[in-house]
């Protein structure tokens, strides 16, 4: 079911089995007959740890998502609400508790990841709290989401540690990285750049001195950690990903690991049957390694997707006409045996052809060329300090909010801030547009580091891009020597600094670290003797890098790249607060606007 | 701020950002039909046992059949339709088998109490189950501020009444902050803001910022506006005292009881930027309640409005002023000209919008005045702070007729851009007069298959290949 989490270089699915043990366990400690009241966005986190069968092993009998107003009814013993540590959702749990008149029911709550005094206050000054059998916590930090790729799928973490200076969600980062050492072993070396990263790597050491009785005696499965603060590369997320996933993430958004797509080209006509019910629901599908194909295409630059379709479908063409071929009993039930196998690939071919031709819909748009342009334009640092004609136009034009502040952040990042002139210019022209209140919004991304004045003349992005080699004049697409190619000619800052990090080492940028923001810092963790790795000859070593704040598919993709490389010697496992497009991310800086009635 | 028309040029015509572009864009496209088929052929091929199971059951919304969020919604919907069978297919279950993965622990029996792995066991069969109802009692129990702290961080109950003493009360907030669990942080807080006055709770959070943070998050998450602004203020953010408070203006719907709170809001320490937006803000809404109000009844017959103007951004303002108020005289609040003086919209921004609503009202003679100026001489001519190729693309969106596109086709600058255009929109006269300028005799004679057989612009065409006074480069 989840076999695609223990192919890779590390054993995830060890990480998701302890996390479906500790589910049981708690279903358990509720006898009887139950239903969970579900806080709807944990569906799908939660989905990603276990099904549905196994709940209902345990006797889940129901379960609803949860409403204000009265529970529906249900013949069972315990009612469970599985939620968030949210003050707004104690309030609708409060109403249900209150509104329903069984007496032998058994409430309970399980708070993900934590429990919160602060809910469990609101819900006594509610006068329930006293209704609740049983108050727990399960602890779900890192979600592993693919063979090399975890999650905490905690949305306002960036928000929360740079405009908030919440640090919340570090700890949690912390207490998750400590579950991963205690089931992967103590990780011997941590390097990390930037101040929250600083702030986790103390956290854990200092968890680890607490803990200084119990000995971590399994082996180091990884060498080293990285901790990278999302603060330290503003620049990767703004820009248009151009990988085949890193697409479909930008746009139609890649939830827990699900995407919705327009139905239209997935309906499928069948002879003689005329296409009049079409569907009108999205269809929803799962995006992981589990699908062979999808794993081979995810990470290909999306104008090297169109060839890679069409040789897998030679290949499967040539599959199916094997039929003609079998003239023995023996050969026609071989062939019949591989059917299943061979359908399933045929449907994954269909679908991601379906894609592959949505995608290129928006990909050859004027609208696509004239942005990307615009955007590669602030990356090789053309006209960065003039107000860009582009986007006055899409101002005028009122495109969509986002894609203006994604396009003034990118400049200004670009910039190392705009000149003042230039910056009020945009302030007005976006205000004027879109409405006043935004100055919350551009408030919010001023306190981020994404949008700023320019304090000093001096501009050092053009140093770091050529220190750290963003731009690669030709980016090869179809066979990749860098990576570089998953945004058509920027390589990520962020994957660049862990390439570098990896070889030559960190010294060699001293320079261009200073620039960037944050501290940049090595630390050692001692392992009991005997559990030093003795490394055999030419075996990879590697690494876990920790993105806090999120991180694109496209970042991933690279760090995929660089692992694959023959020579590179360095495996990379993902983990971040939350996986991220320039979208998503500016989204989680706005300020809540209520809807307008137009 | 424009680039000059050479550069532009010379920018598309050099530029190396062709990156993405599809360097063989038949190709390409070529491949991905390639796919298509080879899907649609083999579909054929297996179309009678054509299920999308393969490995897990999929219903149509794609959710695999079994997974969480299908089986809330189906386990609910069959709490309706309670004849039906609530239908849950078998599907390939995961055994609860953890041999494979050897990993005998839970991941809070790690972190439970400090022995956790050696007496993990015991831990998980006799769990913390809380008795609410007695826990708020009081306890007899003496915890130093240390250890009531990490009985805290462990989930267990400890009273926090018995820390009388300011020193105890900060003792305890030191401990929980070093722990950096922030629910216990939050827990003390609550403790701290029940038992001691504002002045002193204020005081001491100044130099704790870690604890003044999750104060000030505790006090978002609540909605303790007031508290929250007085504790601001205390600190000497005054920005953010201004922001916050402008913010609440939001979930006031009354549109006059708004009005006046903006009003309000403009003596708060706003930076001096913001603090011109948010006066703007107030005068658009003072006056988009005045133009509610006003307007001619025959144009709101013949137009009917979709909504109404209040809480609009300033460009839908003028775009709707213009559109209903266009012609009125320079001093009323309601006339595009006089918003565009109050708020000083840029030329730009105020040409473009006046262009779109004119031309979606078809008044194509306010259009043309648009463009209108005179030189000194008298002449007129036509002038736009957009380029030509925009206002068409505007004209055309609002679906102006041919006869008045091509007056604006004619004037796009350069020769090539022009022709796509007056080829897109069926300017047969420009490109016809484009190509004589050219001396395109080629171009020409190709453009000749395109017109109607017999047409004037065919025999206009002859006329010009015929003529021997034109030069012809080919």
């Amino acid at each position: 079911m989840a076999a695609h989490l223990s192919y890779g270089r590390v054993n995830l699915n060890i990480l998701r089995e302890a996390a479906r043990k500790e589910l049981r366990e708690f279903l358990d400690k509720c006898a009887g007959s139950k239903a969970i009241v579900w806080d709807e966005y944990l569906t799908g986190p939660f989905g990603l740890i276990a099904q549905y069968s196994l709940l209902k092993e345990h006797e889940v009998e129901k379960m609803f998502t949860l409403k204000s107003g009265r529970l529906p009814s249900a013949d069972v013993k315990n009612i469970i609400f599985f939620v968030r540590p949210r003050l707004e959702l104690m309030d609708i749990i409060a109403e249900n508790v209150f509104r329903c008149h069984h007496s032998s029911r058994d409430f309970h709550i399980l708070f993900v990841p934590r429990r919160s005094m602060l809910c469990e206050q609101r819900l006594k000054e509610q006068g329930v709290l006293g209704s609740f059998i049983n108050i727990d916590e399960y602890i779900l930090d890192l979600i592993p989401y693919d063979g090399d790729l975890l999650s905490m799928e905690y949305e306002s973490a960036f928000r929360e540690c740079y405009l908030e200076n919440d640090q919340t969600s570090l700890y949690h980062t912390a207490k998750g990285l400590m579950t991963l050492q205690a089931l992967y072993g103590t990780i011997p070396q941590i390097y990390g750049k930037g101040d929250c990263a600083r702030h986790v790597a103390n956290m854990m050491l200092r968890m680890k001195r607490e803990f200084a009785g119990t000995q971590n005696q399994i082996l180091p499965v990884f060498d080293t950690l990285l901790l990278l603060d999302r603060n330290v590369d503003l620049l990767t997320p703004l820009a248009t990903q151009l990988t085949y996933e890193g697409l479909i993430d930008e746009i139609y958004g890649i939830n827990n690991g699900y995407v919705k797509l327009p139905p239209e080209k997935f309906a499928q006509k069948k002879q003689g049957e005329a296409s009049k019910d079409l569907p009108t629901e999205p269809k929803k599908l799962q995006l992981n390694s589990a699908e062979e194909l999808y794993a081979e295409i995810r990470d290909k630059n999306f104008n090297a997707v169109g060839a890679a379709l069409s040789k897998k479908a030679k290949i499967i063409s040539a599959a199916f006409e094997e039929r003609h071929n079998a003239k023995t009993v023996g050969e026609i039930k071989q062939f019949v045996s591989q059917l299943p196998h061979m359908q399933a690939a045929r449907s994954s071919l269909a679908n991601h052809t379906s894609i592959a031709e949505l995608i290129k819909d928006i990909t050859t748009s004027e609208a696509f060329f004239d942005n990307l342009t615009v955007e590669q334009e602030f990356m090789t640092g053309v006209d960065t300090d003039k107000v860009n004609t582009y986007i006055e136009d899409c101002i005028a034009q009122k495109d969509p909010l986002i894609k203006i502040l994604r396009l003034v952040c990118m400049q200004s990042v670009c910039n190392n801030g705009l000149k003042q002139k230039v910056l009020d210019y945009y302030k007005r022209e976006i205000l004027q547009t879109y409405g006043y209140e935004h100055i919350l919004t551009l408030n919010n991304l001023e306190k981020g580091g994404l949008l700023k004045p320019q304090t000093s003349s001096r501009n050092n992005y053009p140093t770091i891009r050529k220190t750290l080699k963003l731009w690669m004049e030709d980016a090869n697409e179809q066979n990749p020597n860098d990576i570089s190619y998953v945004y058509s000619g920027y390589a990520p800052l962020s994957i660049r600094l862990t390439q570098v990090l990896a070889r030559p080492g960190w010294r060699s940028i001293e320079e261009v670290l200073k620039m960037l923001p944050g501290p940049h810092f090595e630390e050692r963790q001692q392992l009991p003797s005997g559990l030093h790795k003795k490394r055999q000859q030419g075996e990879n070593r590697t690494t876990l890098v920790f993105f806090l704040g999120g991180v694109t598919y496209a970042e991933i993709a690279a760090l995929r790249f660089l692992s694959q490389m023959e020579d590179s010697g360095m495996e990379y496992i993902i983990a971040t607060t939350k996986l991220v497009n320039g979208t998503t991310w500016i989204k989680s800086l706005m300020d809540r606007i209520p809807p307008s009635c137009f | 701020m424009t680039k000059s028309k050479a550069d532009e040029e010379d920018y598309w015509n050099s530029s190396k950002f062709k990156a993405f572009t599809f360097d063989d864009e038949d190709d390409e496209l070529i491949r991905l039909k390639e796919s298509r088929q080879a899907v649609n052929s083999i579909q054929r091929l297996v179309e009678e046992d054509d299920d999308e199971d393969d490995v897990e059951k999929v219903s149509w919304s794609g959710e695999p059949v079994g997974s969480i969020s299908w089986s809330v919604k189906e386990t609910a919907a069959s709490n309706q339709r309670t004849d039906r069978e609530p239908a849950f297919p078998k599907i390939p279950t995961d055994t609860p088998s953890l041999s494979k993965s050897q990993s005998g622990y839970s991941l809070s029996s790690l972190f439970k109490g400090e022995t956790a792995l050696s007496d993990s066991s015991i831990r998980l069969y006799a769990p913390e189950l809380r008795k609410p109802k007695s826990e708020y009692k009081d306890y007899v129990s003496d915890w130093s501020p240390e250890e009531t702290i990490q009985r805290l961080q462990q989930g267990k109950t400890a009273p926090l009444e018995k820390f009388r003493s300011l020193q105890d009360k900060l003792l305890l907030l030191d401990f929980a902050v070093s722990a950096h669990d922030g629910n216990v942080i939050t827990a003390v807080l609550i403790y701290l803001k029940r038992t001691l006055s504002k002045e002193v709770l204020f005081r001491e959070l100044e130099s704790r910022q870690t604890a003044l943070r999750h104060f000030i998050h505790y006090l978002t998450e609540t909605k303790d506006q007031r508290l929250l602004l007085e504790l601001l203020r205390a600190l000497g953010r005054t920005e953010d005292v201004a922001l916050l408070q402008y913010k609440e203006h939001l979930s006031i719907a009354d549109e006059n009881k708004r009005r006046d709170f903006l009003k309000s809001c403009l003596s708060l320490p706003f930076s001096a930027e913001d603090s011109a937006h948010v006066q703007d803000h107030y005068t658009l809404l003072e006056r988009q309640i005045i133009i509610e109000r006003g307007g001619k009844v025959e144009i709101f017959q013949k137009f009917p409005r979709r909504a109404s103007i209040l809480n609009m951004p300033l460009i839908t303002t003028l775009y709707y002023c213009c559109f209903y108020h266009y012609s009125e005289p320079e001093g009323t609040y309601s006339s595009p000209l006089n918003i565009r003086q109050a708020f000083k919209i840029s030329e730009k921004q105020y040409f473009v919008t006046a262009l779109a609503a004119r031309a979606k009202l078809k008044a194509w003679l306010d259009v043309d005045a648009l463009f209108t100026s005179r030189n000194w001489l008298g002449f007129t001519r036509k002038k736009s702070p957009l380029s030509f190729q925009r206002v068409v693309d505007v004209l055309q969106k609002n679906s102006a007729p041919t006869q008045v596109l091509q007056d604006y086709v004619g004037l796009v600058e350069d020769p090539d851009m022009r022709i796509s255009l007056a080829q897109k929109h069926k300017c047969h006269d420009i490109v016809i007069n484009t190509y004589r300028d050219m001396k395109d005799r080629q171009q020409l004679l190709g453009y000749r298959g395109k017109v109607g057989r017999g047409s004037a612009e065919e025999r206009k065409i002859d006329e010009l290949l015929n003529n021997q006074q034109i030069r012809w480069k080919n």
